[in-house]
């Protein structure tokens, strides 16, 4: 009976062990992983995220400066925030918002122009491409 | 009485995940049990065809929702022998510390499903709520809840700076305080008793012989735990396996209380005794040859095979779950109880399919 007092009054008495969740939200850890961005304008173009990517969520094209990721692919793992050599691939500590369309995250950037000027005379890269951020 | 079978799965409310057993029953007692299983292949194996070695770390991580840790440190030591490939010391107490917790959270999450299946609703709760404070760890140290994905080949992707090394021993202490206090509850509650002790006995001959692994086997009397052949850091942690002689479900629920605590102790120890260093090894080249590794999941003991040929995709990735190796042990305990009592067995293994059927 002793044993029952004592748990009923530290539940009459205690803090509550739940969060009322949309009005009281925790804040988020700073080491989680959430939502993967990408600073385009430090993007190169390398490949080096889709290469190693797991679920293989990124594709990139360089001649036309988009990379795209499947948010419903990706796995959050952040294998490609640590392969990038530029650094410009980061997560965010919050996870993305709940979707009613299915949508890829594309950014548009400027792609680098090859260093040497082909030698066949034909421009490598179409200059034209505007930087176009999303 | 003529005999009936009674289908009791896949779908059945003290189940997680769907396995199906047919139980002939006369009256109200099972006579002899016969499982089937296929429900949630994903073919995980397979794909070690079309991803790399590295990117495999994250696939096996998937094969459980619960130690996915183990999984990969299972799969990295394998990767790391064959190659040749010393881990710095720091990495390997890192690899320990989140093992552990993960052990911790799934014995937690077990206690809770456990003493749901026996009707105990509100303790469900307190270990559920307990098991919240180790997921915030993993979510806050290593970046996700479950799927922590810390563990690459040579090392860990994470570090713990000594400020969070001092919160999880200080959220250690509150896990350790709140699940002491329900150990009254799960193992001195005469109701828990009535429904535990005496049931599902499986001997410890036929447990050895059946090839049971784990708490199943350590709850039958036989101190047998992967983490006495001191792999990762276990060789300078002290440690000794939790064991409980009756062989009924009352010493396998003991077996993983005990264990949970003891756990918690094995966190603290390897903090306590983790030097400074780095975390992983730079390498070169691809793995070749084959072998066998073993770790100790929550469940028992893992079993990973791995073949390379010298090119980034490995030839074969075996995966033995000690779930698989405790099936024929539950066929064991099954004959003879009231079929009243099958959830609680069935239970009682701690069943993983998903990890199971891979």
């Amino acid at each position: 009976m002793a044993f029952m007092t004592g748990n009923v009054l530290r539940n009459l008495m205690g803090k509550y062990s739940t969060r009322l969740y949309p009005i009281e939200i925790r804040p988020a850890f700073e080491a989680y992983r959430g939502e993967l961005y990408n600073e385009i304008e430090k993007c190169i173009f390398c490949q080096s995220c889709a290469r190693k990517c797991p679920s293989q969520c990124i594709s990139i094209d360089k001649e036309a400066g988009l990379w795209t990721c499947d948010p419903f692919a990706c796995v959050y793992c952040g294998i490609c925030v640590e392969a990038c050599p530029v650094n410009c691939l980061h997560m965010k500590s919050t996870h993305r918002h709940v979707a009613t369309e299915r949508e890829m995250i594309e950014q548009k950037g400027t792609p680098p122009k090859p260093k040497k000027k082909a030698a066949d005379g034909e421009a490598a890269a179409p200059a034209a491409e505007k930087k176009a951020k999303k | 009485m003529a005999r009936t079978i009674i289908p009791f799965g896949p779908q059945h409310p003290v189940l997680p995940e769907p396995i199906h057993l047919k139980l002939v029953v006369e009256d109200e007692i099972v006579k002899e049990a016969l499982p089937q299983l296929g429900y949630v292949h994903r073919g995980l194996e397979k794909l070690t065809e079309i991803r790399d070695f590295n990117q495999m770390i994250q696939i096996v991580e998937r094969v459980c929702g619960i130690c996915s840790k183990i999984h990969a440190m299972c799969f990295c030591q394998g990767v790391e022998e064959m190659m040749g490939i010393e881990v710095p010391e720091r990495a390997k107490f890192l690899r320990v510390i989140w093992s552990e917790l993960h052990r911790i959270h799934s014995h937690l999450l077990w206690l809770g499903l456990y003493a749901d299946a026996f009707g105990f609703e509100s303790v469900f709760m307190q270990f559920w709520r307990i098991r919240e404070k180790i997921m915030d760890i993993n979510e806050a140290t290593a970046g996700n809840r479950v799927i922590v994905s810390v563990n690459v080949v040579g090392g860990t992707r994470a570090d713990l700076s000594p400020e969070q090394c001092n919160w999880i021993l200080q959220e250690l202490d509150w896990v350790e305080k709140e699940t002491k206090r329900l150990q009254a509850v799960m193992l001195d509650d005469y109701t828990v008793k009535k429904r535990t002790v005496g049931v599902g006995v499986l001997t410890r001959e036929q447990a050895y012989a059946l090839g049971a692994a784990g708490p199943t086997l350590r709850g039958s009397g036989v101190a047998q735990d992967m983490r006495q052949f001191k792999y990762a850091a276990f060789d300078k942690i002290d440690f000794a396996p939790v064991t409980a002689p009756d062989g009924d479900c009352y010493s396998r629920g003991k077996v993983r209380f005990l264990e949970t605590l003891q756990s918690v102790d094995l966190v603290r120890q390897a903090i306590s005794r983790m030097p400074q260093g780095e975390i992983a090894t730079k390498f070169k080249g691809n793995p070749e040859g084959e072998l066998v590794t073993r770790v100790e999941q929550p469940r028992g003991e893992l079993l990973y095979y791995l073949k390379g040929n010298g090119t980034k995709f490995l030839e074969r990735v075996r995966i033995r779950t000690p779930t698989f190796a405790n099936i024929p042990p539950l066929l064991a305990m099954l004959p003879g109880c009231e079929l009243a009592d099958v959830p609680v067995i069935a239970l009682s293994i701690d069943p993983c399919i998903s990890c199971t059927e891979r």
